[in-house]
C-alpha cells in the first residue's frame, strides 16, 4: 500500500468534514428541540437557537433552524456559564440553565440549558440552547412593567440537573410561578433531552475521528470564518457612515442613532446619541443588542460565512450605559424585541451609503406578536353575559418587508426575526378566539421602482362575543418605514377596535365584549423612483388589488383604461 | 409468510411503467416470486406527449419478452408528470374560492424566510393569482358551527370572473371545513351546475386536515394538475386499448399504494414523486425478502440523493411533503402538500453535482450540477468543472474505459485537470488528495442528511442496513456505510429500474386521514368508532374494486401528543382487527403504547402529562407480496471460486491510502462466492466499491451483501 500524498492532505480534509458535522449535530439538536417542545414559540414559530462550544465558549456551530437574536444571544452567554462553573469542575450528568436577561437573550421568558460533553471522562465541549417559553409569570409577555422584578421569576445560573439527578428544589419553584406550568416543565425537560442528542453525536465524531479534544478543529473553524469576515470587510471603503431611526417607544420617542465605522479588519457601530432607557419594559440588554447588531452587519457584509465565533468576532460595538440599547438592572426587558428589531434597519442605512448597489430599505421589522389575555379577574366588561373564558394567547405575525435593490419587498413576512407564523386553525383550537380577517393590507408597500412588501391586517374577536385584553406591543404605528433612493415610504401601522376606537400602540388594554381587536401592520419602504417601475408591472399590482387605482396614478403615473390598455403618460 | 400464491400467480404477466424526466422505464415480469422472468426497457421521456413514449416502450419490451400484448394482467403506472407540471408552473388555469377575510393564505405562508441571512431570497409563488382568489362571505368555527352562512348569491357571482379568465379548474378551500364540510359541498354544487366544464377540488376532500395554509396549497396544487393529468390518463388508456392492452389499469401514488384509474383522476396531487415512492417500496421489498427489520434505502443519481428509512419492509410515510423547492432544496422554499407520502429526504448530492472551494477554504460539493451536458470534465463534452463523477475517476472507482457498460470512454487527464484547477491548487493538494477530498466531503454530506433524517423521524440510523441503487449509489454506499457505522450494505441486482420493479410490488392500498381531537382522559369510544368506520367505508370503496379478491390489511395510526406540544408521534392503534371497537380500557392501553413510542424516540417521557390525539390514519391494501425463500446454499461447499478480471489503483476514503484493488464482473459471481474489500464489481452501468471494513457475499437472489469484516471478532480495521 503507498499512502496518498502526505498524512497532512488526510488530515485536512477530515477538519473540512468534521466543521460539516459540527453544523449537522446542530441541526439535530435543533429538529429535537421542535418535535418535543411544549410552547407554540418554539414547535411553531421556531423561536430558539441550539449551538455547541468550545471549552472557553467560543461558539463552533449554530444550528441553521432558528432565529438570528437567539443564536448570536447564545454566543455570548455560554461564557457565563464557564466562568461561574469552570469546566474542570463539571461533572457527567451535569446540566445548567438560566433565564437572566443580562447573561443570556434579554428578557426573562427565554431560558438557556447548556450541558458539558464528556469525552474519556473530560469535560471538552458546551452544547446549549435557548428558547422562549410560554409564560414566566410575573405580567408575562407585557411591556407594561417598570422593573424586571414584574416580568416573572428570575433563574440565575444554577444545576438543572447534578450527576443526572434533576434539581427539583428549582423546577417545584418553576411550576408554582409560572401560568401555563405543564408546558413549560415539558420544555425544560425537552430542552435538556435535545441537549443530550447533540452531546452524543459529538462524542461519536470524536470517537470516529480519533480525537481526544476539539482545540485543532475549533482553531480551524474560528480562524477560517474570521478570515473569510474579514476578506469581506477589507472589500469595503474605510470611514464613519452616520443613520438615525426614530421610533414610537412606549411613552415617548425612541431614537437609535449609530455611527459605523469601517476600518482594517474590523466594523464598530458606536450607539452614542440613542436615547436613554424607558422606563417601560421595551429595553435592550447588551447581549441583545449584539445580537441583532451581528446580523445586522453579517446579512450584508458576509452573508453566507457559518455563523460562530470567528466569524462575528470582527463586529464590535459599544453602547452608553443607560441607553436604551444597555439597559441596567433592573429596568424591565419584556418585550425588549420590538426595539432589537429595529437595529438592523438602523445599520442598513449605514451600510447602504457604502455598499455598492445599495441594500434593502427599511421596513415594518418589529414583529407584530398579539399577545392575549383573557379570564374573570382580567376582564371586568359587565355587558357580556356568558362566562368570560381564561387563557393566554401568542400569535406571532409580521408586517412587510422593505425592497431590495432588485427586487421587490417581501409581504407579510419576518424580517429581520424569522420566525414563523401559526396557522388561524391551530390557533382556534387552542384558544376562543376567532380570527375574521388576516390578509393583505392593500397600498401599505411603499411605491418604487422596487416595492416595498405589504403589511397584513387581522381583525379577532372572543368567540361568542366575549371580551378579552391586548398586551400591545406594536411598532411603527407613528414612524413609517422610510423609502430609499427615491423610493416612498411604506405604511404607518395601527391598532383599532372594529367599533372605531383607536387604541394604544404599547400596553394592556381591554376589547369590550362583541367587539374585535383590528390591527393593520405596516408595509415595507419602497426604494428607486416609482416611476421607473413598468408600467404593465404597476398594473398587474393593480389587478391583484395589491395596490389601488389612486397610487398607480398618483404614486406611479399610471393609469389603466377601462378597456384594460395602459397609458403612462403621467410619468 | 408463505411462497404458496407462486402456482396462481404463475401465469401473470405485470408490466410497470415509470415515466421519468429523462427516461421512461418499462418492466415486464412473468410469473411471481422465484419463478418470476423479468424483461426490462429503458427509453427516453417524450415531454409533448409521454403516452408516446410509453406506448413504443410497451411494443418493445412485449417484442423482447415474447409476450403477446393481450397477455397483460395487470399494468402499474407512475409519471413524474404531476412533479414536472407544479415544478415548470406548466399546469391550467386555476381560481381559488375561498372564505372571504383570508384569500392571501397562499401568498402568507407561515411569513418566514427559510433562509436567514440571505436577503435576496424569493418566495415560491402562489399558484394563483390574487386576481383569482376570490374571497366569499362564510365562516364555520373550529367545532364546525356556522359562525357565518354561506353567502349563495356570491358563490353565483364568481361565475363571470371565471369564464373571463377562462378558467379550467377550481379549488374550493373554506376554514375549518375539515370538521365541516357542507359549505365547500354546497358551493360545489352551485358551481357545478354553473360550470359544468370545470373540474373543482374541495380541500375537505383533498386534504382534510387542520391548517389551512398546507390543506388549501394542497387543494390548489390537486385544482392545477387536475385537467392535464387527466386528459394524459385518458389518452393513454386509449392508446392502451388500440394496442391491444384492456388489462386493468393501475396508478402508483405518493405514498406507497397504488389505486384506480377513477381515483388517480378525481385526486391527481397523490401522484407526486411517484417514482421515488417505487425505488422505496423496491428496497421495502429486498427488505422483507432478506429479513431486515431496520433498514435505509439510499438512491443516487445524477443530480440528487435520496434517503427512507423502512422498518418491516414498510417505508417511513408522511403527510408533509414539499414539491417545487426553488432554492438549493431547502426546507421552507417549495409548495407544502398534505397528503400520504413516502417519507424521503433528498439532498442535491449526485454523480454531476459540481465541486469547489468555498469562501472559507473548504470544499463544498453541490447543489449545483453539471447535469448531462456538459456533463462531468471526464465526459470531454467541454465540461470543465469538476463533480463527483470525476472524483470517482479520479479515485479509481469508475474505470475510464469501460463506462456505461463500454459505450462511452472517459477522460481521466481531463478529469484530473479540473480537480486540480478548481480544488487542488487553492488547497496545496494534488488530483488525487483533491478527489479524496470531494468524494469525503459529498459522503458526508449524504450521511449527515441521513443522521438529520432519522432524528426529525425520531430514530436512529446506526443499527440500520443500507441498500443502495441507483446509478451512483453502488459507488459510494460502503463509504457512507462507514461514516454511518453501518455493518451491512445490499446492492440488488436490476438497480437501474428499481422505481419501475417497485410498482410491481406495491400494493393496492388507499389512505384516508381525518382531523379528530380528543384527550385519552375524556375520550368518547362511539365517536372514534364511527369515525373509523366512515374512514373503513371510504377506503374499502377505493380499494376493493381493485383489489381482485386478495385479502386485505387495515391499520389504523393516532397522531398524539402531550397535550400542548406542536409534534404528534403516530402510534398504531393496539387493538387487534376482529375487535376494532374502543371501549373503557382503550385510554390506558393509548396511553402506554404512546408513552413506549415517546420513549424510544427522545429517550425521556415526562411525568403526568394529559396526552391527545390530533389526527387519525387508516389504510387498506392487499396483502404483501409473499416473498419466496431464496435457494440456501450448501454451507458445507467451499465457496464458489471468483475470477478476477484484472486489477484497479483504488484510493480508500477512510485512510486516504492508495491499495491495487481486485476487479470482478458481477455476472460472473455465482451465489455464494465472497469478495473481500478492497475491491471493485463492475457491472453495465455502475460498480460496486468494497471497502476494506467490509467482506461481500453474492446472494442466491444476485444481491451483492456488504458485511463488517471480522464483525464476531470485534476488530474492524
Amino acid at each position: 500500500m503507498t499512502s496518498t500524498g502526505s498524512s497532512s492532505a488526510l488530515a485536512q480534509i477530515h477538519l473540512h468534514v468534521m466543521w460539516n458535522r459540527l453544523i449537522a449535530v446542530v441541526e439535530e439538536q435543533a429538529q429535537t428541540l421542535i418535535r418535543t417542545a411544549f410552547s407554540t414559540s418554539v414547535r411553531e414559530a421556531g423561536d430558539l437557537a441550539a449551538a455547541v462550544f468550545d471549552g472557553e465558549g467560543r461558539m463552533l456551530a449554530q444550528a441553521i433552524t432558528g432565529t438570528p437574536g437567539h443564536i448570536n444571544a447564545l454566543a455570548a452567554c455560554v461564557v457565563h456559564f464557564v466562568e461561574k462553573y469552570p469546566m474542570e469542575q463539571m461533572l457527567p450528568g451535569d446540566v445548567y440553565i438560566t433565564n437572566d436577561p443580562w447573561l443570556a437573550s434579554g428578557h426573562q421568558h427565554d431560558i438557556t440549558v447548556a450541558t458539558p460533553v464528556f469525552f474519556d471522562g473530560v469535560a471538552v465541549a458546551i452544547v446549549a440552547n435557548t428558547c422562549h417559553v410560554v409564560d414566566i409569570g410575573g405580567r408575562g409577555f407585557s411591556p407594561d412593567g417598570r422593573q424586571v422584578y414584574e416580568e416573572g421569576l428570575n433563574i440565575p445560573i444554577l444545576h438543572l440537573f447534578t450527576e443526572g439527578v434533576a434539581n427539583e428544589t428549582l423546577l417545584e419553584i418553576v411550576r408554582m410561578n409560572v401560568r401555563e406550568s405543564d408546558q413549560v416543565i415539558g420544555d425544560i425537560y425537552s430542552f435538556a433531552a435535545a441537549n443530550d442528542i447533540a452531546a452524543n453525536r459529538l462524542v461519536s465524531m470524536m470517537e470516529e475521528f480519533d480525537i481526544s479534544d476539539l482545540d485543532e478543529l475549533a482553531n480551524f473553524v474560528i480562524d477560517r470564518s474570521r478570515q473569510a469576515t474579514l476578506d469581506r470587510i477589507n472589500e469595503l471603503d474605510h470611514g464613519t457612515f452616520h443613520n438615525e431611526l426614530t421610533m414610537d417607544g412606549y411613552d415617548k420617542p425612541v431614537t437609535l442613532a449609530a455611527a459605523l465605522t469601517i476600518s482594517k479588519d474590523n466594523i464598530h457601530i458606536d450607539y452614542a446619541g440613542t436615547s436613554p432607557a424607558s422606563s417601560y419594559g421595551i429595553n435592550v440588554v447588551l447581549n441583545y443588542t449584539k445580537a441583532y447588531t451581528t446580523y445586522g452587519i453579517k446579512a450584508v457584509v458576509a452573508p453566507e460565512i457559518p455563523n460562530n465565533y470567528g466569524s462575528i468576532e470582527p463586529f464590535t460595538f459599544s453602547a452608553p450605559v443607560g441607553c436604551i440599547l444597555n439597559a441596567p438592572r433592573p429596568y424591565a426587558v419584556a418585550a425588549r424585541h420590538i426595539i432589537g428589531h429595529l437595529l438592523p434597519d438602523t445599520i442598513l442605512g449605514c451600510l447602504d451609503q457604502v455598499v455598492e448597489g445599495g441594500v434593502q430599505a427599511e421596513g415594518s421589522s418589529s414583529l407584530w406578536n398579539i399577545q392575549l389575555r383573557s379570564g374573570p379577574s382580567v376582564s371586568t366588561d359587565t355587558d357580556y353575559e356568558g362566562d368570560v373564558p381564561e387563557f393566554e394567547m401568542t400569535h406571532f405575525n409580521s408586517g412587510g418587508a422593505g425592497a431590495r435593490p432588485t427586487k421587490d419587498g417581501l409581504s407579510a413576512t419576518g424580517f429581520p426575526s424569522g420566525v414563523r407564523g401559526v396557522p388561524v386553525e391551530a390557533t382556534e383550537s387552542i384558544v376562543p378566539i376567532v380570527f375574521w380577517r388576516k390578509e393583505l393590507r392593500e397600498d401599505s408597500g411603499g411605491a418604487g421602482h422596487y416595492r416595498g412588501g405589504l403589511g397584513q391586517v387581522i381583525e379577532l374577536a372572543g368567540d361568542g362575543g366575549a371580551p378579552f385584553d391586548v398586551l400591545a406591543m406594536f411598532e411603527r404605528v407613528q414612524n413609517a418605514p422610510r423609502g430609499r433612493h427615491g423610493g416612498l415610504d411604506g405604511s404607518k401601522g395601527s391598532v383599532e377596535l372594529a367599533s372605531g376606537q383607536v387604541l394604544r400602540s404599547k400596553g394592556q388594554q381591554s376589547i369590550p365584549a362583541y367587539d374585535r381587536l383590528l390591527l393593520a401592520m405596516p408595509g415595507g419602504a419602497g426604494l428607486g423612483d416609482p416611476h421607473q417601475r413598468p408600467a404593465q408591472t404597476v398594473a398587474a399590482d393593480l389587478a391583484d388589488g395589491l395596490i389601488s387605482a389612486e397610487s398607480a396614478r398618483d404614486e406611479y403615473g399610471v393609469v389603466v383604461l377601462r378597456d384594460g390598455t395602459v397609458d403612462e403618460s403621467g410619468r | 409468510m408463505s411462497p404458496n400464491s407462486d402456482q396462481a400467480a404463475t401465469s401473470e404477466t405485470r408490466l410497470a411503467v415509470d415515466i421519468g424526466g429523462t427516461f421512461t422505464d418499462i418492466a415486464l415480469e412473468q410469473g411471481r416470486g422465484s419463478q418470476a422472468r423479468s424483461t426490462v426497457v429503458k427509453t427516453l421521456t417524450t415531454h409533448d406527449a409521454p403516452e408516446r413514449g410509453v406506448i413504443s416502450g410497451i411494443a418493445e419490451v412485449l417484442d423482447r419478452a415474447g409476450v403477446a400484448a393481450d397477455q397483460v394482467s395487470t399494468m402499474v403506472y407512475g409519471t413524474t408528470l404531476a412533479t414536472n407540471m407544479l415544478i415548470e408552473r406548466k399546469g391550467a388555469p386555476i381560481a381559488l374560492i375561498t372564505t372571504e377575510g383570508f384569500r392571501d393564505t397562499l401568498a402568507i405562508r407561515n411569513e418566514s424566510r427559510y433562509e436567514q441571512y440571505d436577503l435576496n431570497i424569493d418566495l415560491p409563488e402562489p399558484l394563483v393569482p390574487r386576481r383569482l382568489r376570490l374571497p366569499i362571505p362564510e365562516r364555520m368555527n373550529v367545532r364546525g358551527e356556522v359562525l357565518l352562512d354561506l353567502d349563495v348569491e356570491a358563490v353565483a357571482a364568481t361565475v363571470p370572473i371565471l369564464i373571463e379568465a377562462e378558467v379550467q379548474s377550481l379549488a374550493i378551500g373554506f376554514l375549518h371545513s375539515y370538521v365541516n364540510d357542507s359549505h365547500e359541498i354546497q358551493t360545489r354544487d352551485i358551481l357545478a351546475k354553473l360550470l359544468p366544464d370545470v373540474e373543482i377540488s374541495i380541500s375537505s376532500e383533498v386534504s382534510p386536515e387542520m391548517r389551512e395554509y398546507e390543506r388549501i396549497s394542497t387543494t390548489c396544487a390537486n385544482a392545477y394538475v387536475q385537467p392535464l393529468i387527466s386528459s394524459h390518463l385518458a389518452r393513454l388508456e386509449s392508446e392502451l386499448h388500440r394496442v391491444g392492452i384492456h388489462c386493468p389499469l393501475f396508478l402508483m401514488l405518493s405514498g406507497g399504494g397504488i389505486t384506480t384509474l377513477e381515483t388517480a383522476r378525481r385526486f391527481p396531487v397523490r401522484l407526486v414523486e411517484s417514482g421515488p415512492a417505487g425505488g422505496a417500496i423496491f428496497a421495502g421489498h429486498i427488505a422483507r425478502q432478506l429479513g431486515l427489520d431496520e433498514v435505509v434505502s439510499y438512491d443516487m443519481g445524477g443530480t440528487t440523493a435520496k434517503l427512507c428509512l423502512i422498518d418491516d419492509g414498510m417505508p417511513h410515510t408522511s403527510r408533509n411533503f414539499e414539491v417545487a423547492r426553488i432554492y438549493r432544496f431547502m426546507k421552507g422554499s417549495g409548495l407544502p402538500l398534505r397528503i400520504p407520502v413516502i417519507e424521503m429526504v433528498e439532498i442535491g448530492a449526485g454523480g454531476g453535482s459540481i465541486a469547489h472551494v468555498d469562501a472559507l477554504g473548504r470544499i463544498a460539493v453541490g447543489p449545483e450540477s453539471a447535469g448531462s451536458e456538459p456533463g462531468p470534465a471526464a465526459y470531454g463534452q467541454g465540461g470543465t468543472e469538476p463533480t463527483v463523477t470525476d472524483a470517482d475517476v479520479v479515485l479509481g472507482r469508475i474505470d475510464p474505459d469501460n463506462f456505461a457498460g463500454g459505450t462511452m470512454t472517459l477522460n481521466r487527464p481531463a478529469a484530473e485537470e479540473a480537480m486540480v484547477n478548481a480544488v487542488g491548487s487553492k488547497l496545496g493538494l494534488d488530483a488525487t488528495e483533491s478527489a479524496l477530498g470531494v468524494a469525503e466531503m459529498v459522503d458526508e454530506n449524504m450521511a449527515n442528511a441521513a443522521r438529520v433524517h432519522a432524528i426529525e423521524s425520531g430514530e436512529v440510523v446506526e443499527a440500520r442496513t443500507l441498500i443502495a441503487f441507483g446509478g451512483a449509489a453502488p459507488l459510494h454506499a460502503a463509504r457512507i456505510g462507514e461514516k454511518l457505522d453501518m455493518n451491512r450494505v445490499i446492492i440488488p441486482p436490476g438497480a437501474g429500474v428499481g422505481s419501475a420493479l417497485g410498482f410491481l410490488r406495491a400494493p393496492v392500498a388507499y389512505e384516508v386521514t381525518r382531523s379528530f381531537h380528543q384527550r385519552l382522559s375524556e375520550l368518547d369510544a362511539n365517536a372514534c368508532n364511527r369515525l373509523l368506520e366512515g374512514m373503513r367505508v371510504e377506503a374499502n370503496a377505493v380499494v376493493i374494486p381493485g383489489a381482485a379478491g386478495r385479502p386485505l390489511v387495515e391499520t389504523r395510526l393516532a397522531y398524539m401528543r402531550y397535550v400542548g406540544q406542536g409534534h404528534e408521534v403516530g402510534v398504531e392503534l393496539p387493538i387487534k382487527i376482529e375487535a376494532v371497537r374502543f371501549d373503557v380500557d382503550t385510554p390506558g392501553a393509548l396511553t402506554e403504547a404512546f408513552l413506549a413510542s415517546y420513549h424510544r424516540l427522545y429517550e425521556r417521557s415526562i411525568p403526568n402529562l394529559e396526552i391527545e390525539i390530533l389526527s387519525w390514519v387508516l389504510t387498506i391494501g392487499t396483502e404483501p407480496e409473499a416473498i419466496p425463500d431464496a435457494v440456501p446454499r450448501d454451507a458445507s461447499q467451499p465457496p464458489p471460486k471468483v475470477t478476477v478480471a484484472g486489477t484497479r489503483r483504488l484510493v480508500e476514503s477512510s485512510t486516504g491510502e492508495t491499495v491495487d484493488a481486485p476487479v470482478y464482473e458481477r455476472t460472473a459471481l455465482e451465489p455464494g462466492s465472497v469478495i473481500p474489500g478492497p475491491a471493485v464489481v463492475v457491472e453495465t452501468n455502475t460498480a460496486t466499491v468494497i471497502t476494506s471494513r467490509y467482506v461481500a457475499h453474492v446472494h442466491p437472489d444476485g444481491h451483492l451483501i456488504l458485511e463488517t469484516a471480522n464483525l464476531d471478532k470485534g476488530a474492524s480495521q
